[in-house]
Formats: structure tokens, sequence, C-alpha cells
């Protein structure tokens, strides 16, 4: 009897140990599923585009994650990213021979800006992350349209180059997937194995003791915002560079999706916990619904319903194995 | 040394009479009406003003069961969802025949059951925050309006269907009059039953309250069922004043709502805050809009006010409390 309760126990533990895995399986059943009725799915081609239509989402999500994890939440990155590509884009079609790189600083620094005006508001005044967010929401997306005056830059006002950031190869892989992946390998190191990335997650978990153990809050609430606004900026050019125009309207909205990527890579919204792994796939299974569903000639009407009880279903699965393991919890402590 | 503290504490009460926050509303709306009226001769004209009202208030309904999810510390993003999903049912139940009445009561039975749907599950799955809940019902609720109607608009209403958001009784807009009433019935509800304390306690500690017998999940789930009702509501006063309706229809509500909720001093850690302050609000941005349009400003120029008023709205109170906290370590 014992025996069965301990099997039960330990096949749950790992379960959850590896909430990850319960991912990666569910993505690769809808894979086999999809190619099964398509099989253009499963074509180099294909999967090279879908990580493509992936890497801004999941540039962005990296930001937010470390934003819930403080048990904060950006609603501005939307906005934040259609400022910084804005501006960066005015710029390029007005000095046609700015070299990318140039651009790409710009539209971070754009983004620096933006984060580091929320990260006051939410550290030294102690606005709540929801409404500072919301509000800079508003003034940075009404500053997008007054630095445009309403008007669009579209593909021919941008220069060759700047096109081609979304196009260009390095190392034989696209620049977007490229700095994509640079971003992960940086944040894996930086959250995982520097003092400074640990304190974030200290933060998150227990302020208080955090302040008493002496840390800095403020500091890393300020920082932390602050990242998120460099990689909106960054993913600002990027954005513009991929649709090649930039509109006043650019990225509504997207902030949901970027939170919906980290909600379903297992980032917990009450602060605290969250793994770089986590949100790779919360965002590569966001990329695959997006690319799969028209392969399978899902209209494209059904697509955000689908993708919404998928969220549903996901963040209560989690919730039910959390109830499991923490009911054996208390059975081994009975014992 | 306790006679001194009593007497403190009274001092302390009798200014925050006059400093409290519905003050500063009614303040800032008499400066942006004087402001405006200032800037443009046509704006102080009470017929002018009273159709003004008919252009803001058809969101303004959902403010009221907002304030009460943001007192008890949650929020609700799915409103605007469900705002199009009623109004896209009903549209569609009517151009299949069914009698404008009857659809008009199905619209109102959907936006209910959205929001028991939110509560139902926020109750049942307590792991998970509201956010996350109706951040997914948000999308699927607005899927299944982009499902039933694809990307096309559904109209065709009656004449008299019109009246609802057009229509004014003794010069009156009816929206404005439907408005007060249910204004008093939600503040009446808030401040005067037993149900509403019952809420300020669960803003403020949800497990005491639970541990004192107090049915937390059930008024929870009433609390969400009202809201889906309300936005119900809003599909009808919405849907009226377009004519017709899309699945795109009422985007970006949500965040206006809760703007206003909070700019009426409810603090989004619950507990705290009045049913006054939201409707003030609603008519301070409502007629914030209303004078700057009439000057020719742009929208957009209009989102940056609106975002620097919130923000300077939530920063002084916060100002307030920092400046108490620092006493209060000073004290040890």
């Amino acid at each position: 009897m014992a025996e069965i309760i301990l099997e039960k126990k330990s096949r749950i533990l790992s379960f959850a140990k590896f909430r990850e895995l319960g991912l990666l399986g569910f993505i690769i059943i809808l894979a086999v599923f999809v190619q099964l009725r398509n099989p253009s799915f499963l074509t180099m081609e294909n999967i090279n585009d879908m990580i493509k239509n992936t890497a801004i989402l999941s540039i962005l999500s990296v930001g937010m994650m470390l934003v819930i994890i403080t048990r904060g939440i950006d609603l501005s990155i939307g906005a934040t990213l259609a400022l910084a590509g804005m501006i960066s884009a005015l710029t390029v079609s007005s000095n046609p021979h700015m070299s990318p790189i140039t651009t790409m600083l710009l539209g971070t620094a754009v983004g620096i800006v933006c984060g580091g005006i929320i990260g006051f508001l939410v550290s030294k005044t102690s606005i709540l992350p929801i409404i500072a967010t919301l509000g800079m929401m508003n003034v940075y997306r009404g500053l997008t349209y007054m630095v445009s005056n309403g008007r669009w830059v579209s593909a021919n006002q941008m220069p060759a180059s700047f096109k081609a950031i979304a196009t260009g190869k390095i190392l034989g892989i696209n620049t977007l997937i490229f700095i994509a992946i640079v971003i992960y390998i940086v944040f894996f190191y930086f959250i995982n194995y520097t003092r400074t990335g640990r304190q974030i997650y200290a933060v998150g978990s227990n302020p208080d003791s955090a302040k008493i153990s002496g840390i800095d809050n403020e500091k890393i609430l300020w920082m932390v915002y602050t990242i998120m606004g460099a990689l909106a900026g960054l993913a600002g050019v990027l954005w513009v560079s991929k649709f090649a125009s930039a509109q006043g309207d650019t990225a509504m909205g997207y902030e949901m999706n970027v939170i919906a990527a980290c909600v379903l890579g297992g980032v917990n919204i009450a602060g605290g916990s969250g793994k770089i792994s986590g949100i790779i796939l919360g965002s590569l299974l966001l990329g695959i619904l997006n690319n799969a569903l028209p392969l399978v000639n899902v209209s494209p009407f059904w697509q955000q319903a689908i993708q919404g009880i998928i969220i549903l279903v996901a963040v209560i699965i989690n919730a039910l194995v959390k109830r499991s393991v923490d009911r054996n919890n208390l059975i081994r402590r009975k014992i | 040394m306790e006679h001194k503290s009593i007497i403190t504490k009274k001092e302390i009460s009798l200014r925050n009479f006059f400093f409290q926050w519905e003050w500063m509303l009614v303040l800032i709306f008499i400066v942006i009406n004087v402001i405006n009226s200032n800037l443009s001769p046509y704006y102080l004209d009470a017929a002018q003003l009273l159709d003004a009202t008919m252009a803001f208030l058809d969101k303004a309904f959902i403010v009221l069961p907002m304030t009460f999810v943001i007192i008890l510390g949650d929020i609700d993003i799915s409103v605007a969802s469900t705002v199009a999903l009623s109004a896209v049912i009903m549209a569609v139940i009517y151009n299949h025949g069914v009698s404008m009445v009857i659809a008009m009561i199905i619209c109102l039975l959907v936006g209910t059951v959205c929001g028991f749907i939110n509560g139902y599950l926020i109750v049942k799955f307590k792991e998970l925050s509201a956010v996350i809940v109706t951040l997914s019902t948000m999308i699927i609720y607005r899927g299944i309006a982009y499902i039933i109607l694809k990307d096309q608009a559904a109209g065709k209403f009656p004449t008299w269907y019109q009246f609802l958001g057009w229509g004014k009784i003794w010069g009156i807009p009816l929206i404005l009059i439907v408005f007060v009433i249910f204004a008093i019935l939600f503040g009446l509800l808030l401040h005067r039953t037993t149900f509403g304390r019952r809420v300020y306690a669960m803003g403020n500690n949800i497990t005491a309250c639970r541990f004192s017998g107090v049915e937390v999940d059930k008024i929870k789930v009433i609390i969400y069922t009202l809201t889906g009702f309300m936005s119900a509501v809003t599909a009808l006063f919405l849907t009226s004043r377009m004519g017709s309706t899309r699945p795109n229809v009422a985007i970006g509500y949500e965040l206006d709502v809760i703007a206003m909720v909070v700019l009426g001093g409810i603090s989004t850690a619950g507990g705290k805050g009045r049913i006054i302050g939201p409707i003030i609000s609603v008519f301070l941005i409502g007629f914030l809009r209303y004078g700057l349009g009439l000057i020719n400003v742009p929208s957009q120029e209009l989102l940056i006010i609106i975002g620097l008023l919130l923000i300077f709205a939530v920063m002084i109170p916060n100002l307030k409390i920092n400046t108490k906290n620092i006493k209060f370590i000073n004290k040890f």
C-alpha cells in the first residue's frame, strides 16, 4: 500500500518538476497531429519561418518574465515597441546611410528611456505596476502618433539595409533568430549565475525578507522595467524591419500575447518563479499554433478562440498538478 | 499617552475629510470645466453637455461592478470581450427572425453567463489569479464572437431600438437616467448592505473572512456575474448607438474602465475606496474628452493627457502613504 502511494507520489512529483516536459509533450503531439494532416508542416522552410515569426515574441517574453517574477506586469510594451519602432523608422528614412546596428541601438535607447520612466514610477513612487504601465501605455501610444503626425512610414521610405535586418543571415541563421538566441543565452546566464539575477527571484518571492537581507529592492525593480523597455525597444526595430512599415497602432494589444506566452511557460503570475526553458516552450507553442492552424485549414476566425482555450486548459492543468503535489506533501508530513 | 494618540487620530480624520480623494476629483472636475468653458464658448450649454454624456456613458455601466471587483483586490479584463460577444449574439439572433425583445434578453443572459464562468473558474481554481483567468476568457469570448460573425457587421435593428442610445425623456438622455439608477443601486449595495461590507472585508483579508464564516466564494461569483451582466447592458446601449455591431467592437474598453475606477480612488490592492469616486471620474474623463474635442485637440494627445492624469492621480496618495511609513519607521 505504502509502495503504491510512494510510486504515485514520485510520478506526480517528477511530472511537476519537469513541467516543461508536459509542455514539450503537448507541442510534440500537436506537431505530429498537424504533420499527419499537412506534410508541409515539418519542412525546414516552414520551421525556419515559424521560428522567425516567434523570435520577436520570445525576445519580449524574456523581459516580461523578469517583470512577472518581481510580482509586476507590464502592459506598456506594445506602446514602447511602437514608439521605438516609429522613431527609428523616421530616423532611418531621413538618414538612409545609417548602419542597421546604430538603428537597433537607437531603438534600444528609446526603449531604455521608456522602461526607465516606468521603473522609476514603480520603484520610487510605489505605484502599482499595472496602473503605471497602463498610464504610460497611453502616453507612449499618444507620443507615437505625435512624432509621426499620424502618418505611416512605409516600405519605400526605408533603405534596403534597414529592411535587410529581418531578412539577412548571420552564421547561416536568420538575424531575428540569431538575436533571439543571443538574448536567451545572455539572460540564461544572467538570471541563473549572477548575483543580481538571483536577487530578482529573491525580490519576487518575498520582498520583505529580500529587503531585510540587504537587497536594494527599488534598484532591482527599476532595473527589471528598464530591461523590459530595452528589449521592447529592440523588438520595435526588428518588428518595423520585418513588416517594413511603421504605424501608429503597431503591436496594439501585443502585450497580451507576451503575457500569455509567459503564463503558458509556467511563469507564476504571483511572482518568484519562472524559467528560461519554460518561456522558450511557451512562446514556441503560441508560434506553432499561429503557424499550424492555417496549415490544417482551420478558419482564421477560429484561431483566437482555440488559442484562448489552450491557454486556459494549460493553466488549469498546471493548477491541478500543483494541487496534487501539495496534497502529496501533506500525506508525507503525516507519515 | 493614550489620550494624546486619540486626539491626533481625530485631527487626522478631520483633516482627511477635506483632503479626501473625492474632493480632489471634484476639484479637478471643476478646473476642467472652467478651462473648457474658457477655451470654447460653445462648451457651457446645458443641452450640449447633456448630449455629450450620451457619447461616453456606455462604458460607464461596467465601471460600477468593476469597482466591486477592484475593491476585492482582483481585476477583470474580459469585460470588453463580453460586450462584443453579447452584442454579436444579440444581433445574429435578431437577424435570424427572433423578436428584438427576446434578443435583448438573450444578450443580457449571455453577458451574465460569461461573467458567471469567470467567477466560477476563479473560485474553483484559487491558484490562478483573476488576471490569468480573465485574460484567457478575454481571448476566448472575443474568439467566439469572431467565429459567429467572422469579419462582418450585423445590424438592421428596428427603429425603436435606437431610442435606447439616442432617446431622451424630458430632454434628459435615457442613457444618463439609466446610469444614475444603476449608480444608486450599486452605491446602496456597496455602502448600505452587509454584502457591501463583506466585499470590503474580503478586499482587506480574504482568509480572515473565510474563517469568520463569510461565504467568500459565493460573493465572488456574484460580483463577477454582475460584471458580466453590466457588460451586457453596455452592449445594449453601445449597439443601439452604433446601429450595428462587429466582433471587434469595444476593443480596449477594459483598460478605459480600469483607468476610470483607479482614478476614482479605488486602490488596486483592495479594500479601499468609495463608489462615488469612480462615478465622478467617469464624468471627469468624459467631459475632458468632450471639451478638448471641441477645441480640436487630436485624440492621440488626449491619450497622453489621460495617461498622465491617471499616473499623477495615483502618485499623490501614494506619496502621502510614504511619509506615513517614514514616520512609522522613525518611531522604532
